[in-house]
């Protein structure tokens, strides 16, 4: 194992290596006696505060999974929504018109610089005002606008990126082919964008997958992180234990999305030898990888 | 319209200042823990490389409302870890500033990686031929210019983290959203006047950051 900060160990290097491990590890027992020492003076370990999770299938059917599946829907559904409507606002942000991109420029602008949490709220507040949706359906609702408005104009940063990435010559070679600047977009930059944008879109997934639990901590939508709760209510104060397993859950759908998505890209790359590199993440015409974080 | 600024009855600039507090604390805790764990991601240790890449991953991936609820329900209310605060406020701040460095600090390990792979592996090998060891040439070689190289990416989460201090409200520390949730009750004649004014109040905060960074980023740049 060899990298460019440090040589392949000689016998000295390899011994040192050994003397850092042990200590390393020995601080980490520390920290993790210590950790556990605390778990155990609060009764978190006792075995009962975990077997209901493994032992009892009514804590996943009644609390967890229900909790999953509105956690599920309401990522999926701000995703169908904000996908095609940040493609539309990026593409409206290249147009040649003044007129369509500076207002687009401007909502965009606007949507990323507001946290995603203060969207809900008003989204919230402006279906109890106006509109008739009944009170079971608000928290969703609120949940999917806030997502989509501020993963749309995220994405339509990615898609604007994506495009402006791919080299000159593709488009000019298109118009001069007679295409329209329409038919440019959907049958020559696009395509191509759509790979080199793969990588910043699928962060923005995990985003959205994250995002939903603000609901539940805030707007009583009934997601996955808000079973806490009922769990800890009904058996017996996990809280430790609770909390572990939800994480543990979010953990595991984002870490499968990752890796979906890492096969989705090596196909599309394989098909196309001559794709560009992936899009710069500083100094570049939009910071795509900086929305990434923002995820709460 | 916006004559529920003139009541008096709501602390707008108070709740903006804690907004700007969890940040700024965060934002000084996050760069030392990353920067940390960048360390850690490098290093010739498989351990600490292995520890390293564990923890960015089970944390990126892990939402930070969750991160910060489970401060709140699981240290303070269960352990009772309170870091030294007396009043409700305090814990859910302090708490706060727990979870957003931990959860902050994977970006910033993430952010300088990627200002480490910037630096060219000739600047690595000339300063191990001078007989500098790991930690010389991370310390006085690499970072100074990954450094350099991540302020870009650097802005970019400092500014995510501002945002994300709103998750905060979540565990009753009293920055703008909770504010902002009080005055939507109050004032619901006047609800876009105060999403804007709270809107404004954002842009506020991350806009000069993001010129300021971004100005500097171009300024630091190594050219090469």
């Amino acid at each position: 194992m060899s990298s460019v900060l440090y040589d392949t160990p000689g016998p000295r290097a390899k011994r040192r290596n050994v003397l850092f491990t042990i200590v390393f590890l020995a601080v980490l027992a520390l920290v993790a006696w210590w950790v556990l020492a605390a778990l155990n003076d609060k009764n978190q370990l006792a075995a009962d505060k975990w077997s209901p999770f493994v032992t009892d299938s009514r804590v996943w059917t009644t609390y967890l999974l229900p909790g999953l599946m509105e956690t599920l829907k309401a990522a999926a559904l701000s995703i169908l929504i904000a996908l095609p409507l940040g493609a539309l606002l990026g593409i409206g942000r290249l147009s040649d018109h003044r007129w369509v991109r500076v207002p687009v420029g401007a909502v965009v602008e606007f949507f990323r610089a507001i946290p995603v949490l203060l969207l809900m709220m008003f989204a919230a507040a402006l279906y109890r005002e106006f509109t008739t949706i009944s009170s079971d359906f608000r928290p969703l609702y609120a949940v999917v606008t806030g997502l989509v408005l501020y993963n749309a104009s995220v994405i339509a940063e990615v898609v604007r990126a994506g495009v402006l990435s791919l080299p000159r010559g593709q488009g000019d070679a298109a118009e001069a082919l007679g295409m329209r600047k329409g038919q440019t977009m959907t049958y020559v930059l696009l395509p191509q964008a759509v790979t080199v944008m793969l990588p910043a879109l699928v962060s923005q997934l995990v985003v959205i997958v994250k995002d939903t639990a603000l609901g539940g901590a805030l707007l009583g939508y009934a997601e996955l992180l808000s079973q806490n709760r009922q769990i800890t209510a009904n058996y017996g104060a996990n809280t430790i234990a609770t909390f572990t397993v939800i994480a543990l859950i979010y953990i595991v759908i984002n870490a499968i999305v990752t890796h979906l998505a890492a096969r989705l890209e090596r196909r599309l790359r394989r098909g196309k030898k001559s794709a560009t590199a992936a899009i710069p993440t500083q100094a570049g015409p939009a910071d795509v990888k900086s929305d990434a974080i923002s995820g709460a | 319209m916006f004559d529920f600024l003139d009541s008096g009855q709501y602390d707008l600039l108070g709740a903006f200042w804690v907004t700007a507090q969890l940040a700024l604390y965060s934002a000084i805790g996050s760069l030392i823990w990353g920067t940390a764990l960048a360390a850690m991601r490098v290093s010739p240790v498989p351990l600490m490389r292995g520890f390293g890449t564990t923890y960015v991953n089970l944390v990126r991936n892990t939402p930070l409302t969750v991160v910060i609820v489970a401060c709140s329900f699981g240290l303070d209310q269960t352990l009772g870890i309170t870091l030294g605060a007396d009043r409700s406020e305090d814990i859910g701040f302090r708490l706060a500033i727990l979870g957003l460095i931990a959860y902050t600090g994977t970006f910033v390990c993430e952010a300088l990686r990627s200002g480490i792979n910037t630096v060219p592996p000739g600047q690595a090998e000339a300063a191990r031929a001078l007989g500098l060891n790991f930690v010389q040439v991370l310390t006085l070689v690499v970072l100074p210019q990954a450094f350099r190289a991540a302020v870009a990416p650097l802005a970019n989460v400092l500014i995510a983290l501002t945002k994300n201090t709103t998750v905060a409200a979540a565990i009753g520390a009293a920055e703008a959203a909770v504010l902002m949730k009080e005055m939507i009750e109050n004032e619901t004649d006047a609800l876009f006047a105060v999403f804007a004014v709270f809107a404004f109040g954002f842009i506020v905060l991350t806009l000069p950051t993001g010129l300021f960074l971004g100005w500097a980023a171009k300024r630091l740049a190594v050219k090469r």
